[in-house]
């Protein structure tokens, strides 16, 4: 579908500070690394998450395990007609249980990605609890979830799309709004 | 994947096997979770209609299936109306009217699978049917090989056994062709059928198949093929064509020992090659739960696009 | 040790006679054939007025061992065999136990190496009951080379395919003794005015030629290497100028050049004696022997 790019949302610099503060925030609310763990959700958010570590590791000296999360299992929309989505590995090699999990994404919009992450985090274990970090959030909940950490929230129409780029996946960092042309 | 149906690999485009292939892996991962369980074709009812007595094959569909969050119901045939009489069509109409969405089918005869997708809307997935074909099992052997070596192109894939009465060996043939493997058969010449160059495999002497093979493929020997005069019996199949250390010891030091089973331990195979370092056949029970889930999910939906985000 | 055989009338692997020569043998093998000058230290072997000739082969002897010890033995069969100059015969399988496994097949091979030697034939099937085959296997490590249900045939052409299948495999040779046992059942001579006359049932030609022409195209079939032991009708083989519209003829022209048959005439012990006292299975029959006579 043909698209033009409406406006730039944050560019290189903005993403890499927004993760900075982020990183800060996630060791000060949960008092430190102890039982903390990412985990990213296919596909931008597991590079984030990768990010998140490292700041954590510049940070407080420890290292934050990481897993991967593909909820393409857990979506609704599963088999509603049409082709189905392909699935993808997921990685989460330590115990979730008794743990304090943060799953990391791109773009918060309905909710329905963070819901399917849920349950797959619950299918995995019983985690202490379950916080959410994501770049950007662009409204429009249909489910009464909520983020704890967020880059940058930026009122948008359901007609936009917004695209996140990221070096590790696009060769560049920068968040953009595009909408059909 | 083409159509609502899975009855063969010989009409399969590469992309719609590596499609397959490509879903199983995340497949399995979830059987190794605590709870085996995904809610992705949660409410969806399979049924494995089974005319053929089998344990492994399935149980493997069912797990499967549940793995899945189905929900699933198994007709063994013994037990049921087919013994008053009732024709394939007939309980195929019968089941459809329950408003299954998937059917697991194993039949006796050739073509069965195929004449149960045409007459009921639901999804059919072909189990065996007589000596045609048995696609899941050649997925799950091409799932597993390439794991194991991380291609199938340009690998010497050995089949040995008694091609003639096999429908693993044709699924194989077709799969592993189509991947671009070469694949050699080698078995006695009475249980060799005809015209079988004509799939592009090769029909050579056994050590000609095994010399520098990537796999070896034994096929199980039935044992009523002495009473049926086309072998002399089973000792002499065992000296001529079992696999054992030492022929094993023509392929690459590094091939893979596959099994559809179940293995007739001292007869195609001898203990020592069946529970050594390079036999596969467990994994490939393992494989072949995680390829009937993606085989089902796939199903399901018509098949595979790239992801779109959920949001 | 040398060996001179000075003087015979020479015959060579094919059957030709050459003129008169000498054959020199040395530690056991052929030195030289002709004319020859051994010198001295020596053993010579007048040979005037005799043929020299290699040692024959009997493709097809019975020597009724072990089973039927009362006809024959190996030892009474090869000492015949040697003296009339056959040095190597093939041993058919209707032996009791039948020669079916390596064991039996061994011990045949085995038993008679000072008189002859002795090259078992094994069974196609087992006991030679025509209803599974016999493990070819083994009978070709334990020193078979061919393979015949002789005395009978293989009935069921399903399983006569498969063993010839079987038998290409390993390489063997398939004697095959044509006989419709449905077709000659209860038959004490040929068919024809004689049987009448006598009121004996008679065995018609059509019982060989109808397995004859079976096993002819099963082999074209299956490319097995084939025998046909003891032919006795002018049907199973087509005249000798090939005019007649024979079955055989007609299979061979299908098939072409390549077709792996030979075919055995009958042996010319049609003797002078009245037909009816040499009693033979397959029994023999006049327009054969008159086609056998004409010359080629």
């Amino acid at each position: 579908m043909p698209t033009r790019e409406k406006a730039r949302v944050m560019d290189g610099e903005a993403v890499r500070r927004a993760l900075e503060r982020i990183a800060h925030e996630i060791v000060e609310k949960n008092a430190g690394i102890e039982g903390l763990v990412l985990v990213g959700i296919r596909r931008r958010g597991v590079p984030l998450a990768m990010r998140l570590a490292g700041r954590i590791r510049a940070i407080e000296g420890g290292s934050v395990p990481v897993g991967v999360l593909d909820i393409t299992l857990y979506r609704d929309d599963v088999g509603l007609g049409g082709h189905q989505p392909q699935v993808y590995q997921t990685d989460i090699p330590f115990p979730v249980t008794g743990q304090k999990v943060v799953l990391v994404d791109d773009v918060i919009f309905t909710g329905r990605t963070v819901r399917a992450a849920m349950d797959a985090i619950m299918d995995l274990g019983r985690p202490a609890s379950v916080q959410l970090a994501v770049l950007l959030d662009r409204g429009h909940r249909e489910l009464p979830v909520r983020p704890d950490y967020v880059g940058k929230s930026v009122p948008t129409s359901r007609r936009e799309m917004v695209k996140v780029r990221l070096t590790e996946t696009d060769g560049e960092d920068g968040v953009v709004i595009l909408e059909k042309s | 994947m083409q159509g609502k149906d899975l009855l063969g690999l010989e009409d399969m485009s590469r992309a719609a096997i590596e499609e397959i292939l490509d879903t199983a892996g995340p497949m399995r991962e979830i059987m190794h979770r605590g709870i085996k369980k995904v809610p992705a074709l949660r409410g969806r009812t399979v049924v494995t209609l089974f005319y053929e007595a089998s344990t492994r094959t399935r149980v493997s569909f069912e797990l499967a299936a549940k793995y899945l969050s189905c929900d699933t119901v198994g007709v063994a045939a013994a037990a049921s109306s087919v013994t008053k009489g009732e024709s394939l069509k007939d309980t195929a109409r019968t089941l459809a009217a329950m408003q299954p969405d998937i059917i697991v089918l194993r039949h006796p005869r050739p073509g069965a699978a195929a004449l149960l997708a045409r007459e009921v809307p639901a999804g059919v997935v072909n189990a065996g049917d007589g000596a045609h074909e048995h696609p899941t099992q050649a997925l799950l052997d091409l799932f597993t090989v390439r794991e194991a070596k991380g291609r199938i192109e340009g690998l010497k894939v050995a089949i040995i056994g008694d091609i003639a009465h096999s429908r693993v060996a044709r699924s194989d043939i077709w799969g592993f062709s189509r991947l671009g493997a070469r694949v050699f058969l080698a078995g006695p010449a009475t249980l060799m059928p005809e015209a079988v160059e004509e799939t592009g495999a090769r029909v050579v002497p056994l050590g000609e198949a095994l010399y520098d093979a990537d796999v070896v493929i034994m096929l199980r020997l039935q044992l009523e093929r002495q009473q049926q005069g086309l072998l002399p019996d089973l000792r002499e199949y065992a000296a001529m064509f079992g696999l054992n250390r030492e022929r094993l010891a023509m392929a690459r030091p590094d091939a893979l020992v596959m099994h559809p089973g179940p293995m007739n331990r001292g007869l195609e195979i001898t203990p020592e090659v069946a529970d050594g370092p390079r036999s596969l056949v467990e994994r490939q029970v393992e494989n072949g739960v995680a390829v009937r889930m993606a085989v089902l999910y796939l199903m399901a939906g018509g098949g595979a696009k790239t992801h779109d985000a959920l949001d | 040790m040398t060996l001179l055989i000075e003087g015979g009338r020479i015959v060579d692997t094919v059957g030709q006679v050459l003129r008169r020569g000498d054959v020199l043998v040395k530690d056991g093998r052929i030195a030289a054939v002709g004319k020859v000058d051994a010198g001295d230290d020596v053993r010579v072997l007048p040979a005037e007025g005799l043929l020299v000739a290699p040692g024959l082969i009997d493709l097809h002897t019975h020597l009724r061992e072990p089973g039927f010890e009362a006809k024959e033995t190996i030892l009474t069969g090869t000492r015949a065999a040697i003296k009339g100059g056959f040095t190597c015969v093939l041993a058919m399988p209707n032996t009791r136990p039948a020669i079916d496994s390596g064991a039996v097949a061994a011990y045949v091979a085995r038993a008679a190496s000072d008189w002859a030697r002795v090259i078992p034939v094994g069974a196609v099937t087992r006991g030679r009951e025509g209803r599974e085959l016999s493990p070819m296997g083994e009978l070709k490590e334990a020193g078979v080379l061919a393979v015949s249900d002789d005395g009978r045939s293989v009935a069921a052409a399903g399983l006569m395919r498969n063993a010839m299948r079987y038998a290409r495999m390993l390489d063997l040779l398939v004697i095959s003794h044509c006989e419709d046992e449905t077709l000659s059942a209860g038959g004490a001579m040929n068919e024809g005015y004689t049987a009448t006359r006598l009121g004996l049932p008679g065995i018609p030609a059509a019982a060989e030629e109808v397995m004859v022409a079976r096993d002819i195209i099963l082999a074209g079939e299956t490319g097995c290497r084939l025998h046909i032991a003891h032919v006795s009708t002018a049907g199973s083989v087509g005249p000798v100028d090939n005019t007649l519209n024979t079955p055989l003829v007609k299979l061979k022209n299908r098939f072409g050049p390549g077709l792996p048959t030979r075919v055995a005439k009958l042996p010319a012990l049609v003797a002078p004696a009245p037909l009816n006292s040499v009693k033979v299975c397959p029994a023999v029959k006049v327009p054969f022997v008159t086609m056998l006579k004409t010359p080629s």
